[in-house]
């Protein structure tokens, strides 16, 4: 019984990985209809200006999570200014395509410089040691991150399900042309947004850093379950993605301990189900 | 022309010990690296190992005699379907006579099995798994550099003789991980010691943490992780956090090379156990090899014991064949030779190679450097003991190789 509440547990650290990156596609997909398959590829990109950061400039883990997910985003609203804008009104097939290639080429680039193995990144010293639960050694910086991911989740659901701008946002999405003519720059919004995705991504990358090695690959890794969560929740539902991404983890967790082997295809067996009966997902409105 | 090819291939006959019925031979010599170029064992092998490939090519003198050597490389993805049609092909289309590396060994076993239906050389270094010289051993295939049975015995050996007597393992769900598990069992309770249980993990996974808490709940006084590469090192990363080795449970990481423990950092990585059979800093041969090497590798990082195996291994191919004289493509009647030349090189030393195709040289049992330790960039490792070549790997007689039996 004690190693089922660890299980649960740990589930849940992992889950909060899957939410916040699920709730960077989700806000994507939602506001401006890209399937961004360079998810994965951005995440690893926030975790390597985490190390960046702390090899080459001194600053530390503090820093990152404020400065990777700005940088990184930077580079978001480039790819969405240069590329992704020109792909407004077309199938969903081509963004897809698109994001699935500059996934490739960013990986490709990160692999040739640093190879596969990774390099290390420390826990900051204000997090390091864990405390007794009693049914388990909670390392505090997996504590931490569990709190502070939902904490991040639930900000961004609040942005853009309850504030003037998130309506905005909303409208816009529903009727770009009607939102213009009361004289909000839409492009720059829908511009910002993808930013604002991307930096999520990026934050989950700083936040993944000192538990997993920093490795070119780490994303890709993670992408494919990451998108079998946002179809289980809903693609482009908020809410949806926070909590089947929390959920996901528990269960993963569950089978990790129960039938190990099966841990890396449960989420997509899951996956299966959910589309048979309720195709739009958990939480998915039809469209 | 005729009787200069007879003339050439009794001279061969004669100092290979075999019969010259095989086809023409000629200066032609094609060598295949099939490794993981872009996944989890790529630092390990990957492209490192086509560098040493070339690097025994051009150390063999052999091009500017007139010979013309080339090497092709190819990705196997760690599917075994993947490398083993590659090698089907580079022999079928490309004419290779022989393949090299492939780390890997669900990968190593499939291509072993199409090597020797293609009468090709392979001389694995990449892959883990005792089962190649044992009860899956073909006339066509050399097992390099280490192997599981020689990982357990090393490591496991020596943490039960510390008291180390009961064991949980964390094994990669794959053949590599199972041959390990089940050696190391063999070396643990034939020591007298207890195995409290196992859990299998997919290969490349990212987080360890429910298995290690397994793990941690077993109470057994040592974790072996067999696993290897990206997993090893992020089990061990994840074992510090958890506390499992402050609290007194014991890490035997029964595979690790100098690639994890360098993507580790010495602060996490310190005091880890394990057997290889080469480090780039034991003698000036070694030295030498590994500066030439690491100047041309990617981040200038030094050579794996896998590299190190890919150099030793070429090297012997090519001195057997410069030795007979050019390229019979007769793979089996090659292998044979190479088994009969007792192999010595820098990087090994002097070593044989056994009738069940097992390279034989020394291990070492080495342990990860304090960081107040290591005086510069990959001075990473403390030799703890020397394993003698005759003790390191798996007895003649208790190899369950079917060629043994004729």
């Amino acid at each position: 019984m004690q190693a089922l509440y660890a299980q649960l547990l740990v589930g849940l650290i992992n889950g909060s990985f899957y939410a916040l990156l699920s709730l960077g596609l989700a806000v994507i997909f939602g506001m401006l209809n890209i399937i961004n398959f360079a998810h994965g590829a951005l995440y690893m990109m926030g975790a390597f200006a985490a190390y960046f950061l702390l090899e080459y400039a001194g600053l530390n883990y503090w820093w990152a999570l404020i400065l990777a997910p700005l940088i990184v985003g930077l580079f978001g609203i480039l790819l969405e200014r240069t590329m992704l804008q020109w792909l407004t009104g077309l199938d969903h097939l081509y963004g897809l395509l698109l994001t699935f290639g500059l996934a490739l080429i960013i990986q490709g680039v990160f692999q040739n410089y640093f190879g596969s193995s990774g390099l290390p990144y420390a826990i900051p010293s204000q997090l390091q040691g864990g405390v007794n639960l009693g049914f388990m050694y909670l390392p505090i910086y997996r504590g931490w991150v569990v709190i502070f991911s939902l904490i991040v989740c639930l900000a961004t659901w609040y942005l853009i399900e309850r504030t003037r701008l998130g309506a905005y946002l909303r409208a816009a999405t529903e009727n770009p042309t009607l939102v213009r003519a009361f004289g909000i720059n839409v492009p720059q919004m829908i511009t910002l947004t993808y930013g604002l995705g991307v930096g999520l991504a990026a934050l989950a990358g700083v936040l993944s850093a000192p538990i997993n090695q920093v490795r070119p690959l780490m994303g890709a890794d993670l992408i494919i379950v990451v998108f079998a969560v946002v179809v289980i929740g809903g693609m482009g539902s908020i809410m949806g993605s926070i909590i089947t991404g929390f959920a996901l983890g528990v269960i993963e967790g569950m089978t990790k301990y129960f039938y190990p082997e099966a841990s890396n295809t449960v989420v997509f067996v899951l996956m299966v189900l959910v589309l048979l009966v309720k195709p739009t997902g958990l939480t998915g409105r039809a469209h | 022309m005729r009787h200069k090819i007879a003339a050439l291939m009794l001279g061969v006959g004669a100092l290979v010990g075999a019969s010259a019925g095989a086809s023409a031979m000629d200066k032609n010599v094609k060598i295949g690296v099939l490794s993981d170029m872009s996944g989890l064992y790529s630092d390990l092998g990957g492209p490192g190992s086509v560098l040493a490939a070339q690097m025994a090519i051009e150390d063999s003198g052999l091009v500017a005699k007139g010979w013309k050597i080339d090497v092709i490389s190819g990705d196997h993805l760690n599917k075994p379907d993947v490398g083993s049609n590659l090698v089907r092909q580079w022999f079928d289309v490309d004419k290779v006579d022989i393949v090299v590396d492939v780390p890997n060994s669900g990968v190593a076993l499939a291509v072993s099995n199409v090597v020797k239906e293609k009468n090709g050389v392979f001389i694995d270094s990449g892959a883990g798994t005792s089962d190649l010289t044992n009860a899956q051993c073909t006339p066509n295939t050399i097992h390099w550099t280490y192997d599981t049975y020689n990982l357990a015995h090393g490591t496991g050996g020596a943490l039960v003789k510390q008291g180390g007597d009961t064991w949980f393992f964390l094994t990669a769900d794959y053949a590599f991980g199972a041959a390990l598990e089940r050696d190391t069992t063999a070396v643990v309770t034939a020591a007298g010691g207890k195995v409290l249980g196992s859990v299998k993990h997919p290969l490349n996974t990212s987080d360890f943490s429910s298995f290690l808490l397994q793990a941690q709940a077993s109470k057994a006084k040592v974790i072996g992780l067999a696993n290897a590469g990206g997993d090893t090192s992020n089990a061990i990363k994840q074992a510090a956090e958890f506390g499992i080795t402050s609290g007194g449970q014991k890490l035997a990481a029964l595979l690790t090379f100098i690639t994890d423990v360098h993507a580790l950092g010495l602060n996490t990585a310190q005091g880890l156990n394990f057997t290889e059979t080469f480090y780039w800093d034991m003698n000036d041969g070694t030295r030498a090899f590994s500066k030439r090497f690491a100047e041309r590798s990617k981040n200038h990082a030094v050579p794996t014991m896998v590299h190190a195996g890919v150099y030793s291994g070429v090297t012997h191919y090519l001195k057997v064949l410069a030795a007979a004289g050019g390229n019979s493509h007769d793979g089996a009647k090659i292998v044979e030779a190479m088994k009969a030349l007792p192999t010595d090189d820098p990087l090994f030393g002097k070593g044989t190679i056994q009738p069940n195709g097992r390279k034989i040289h020394p291990a070492y049992l080495f342990e990860v450097k304090k960081p107040s330790e290591s005086k510069g960039p990959w001075d990473y490792y403390k030799l703890i003991s020397t394993i003698p070549a005759d003790q390191a790997f798996t007895p003649l007689d208790k190899s369950t190789c079917p060629l043994l039996k004729k």
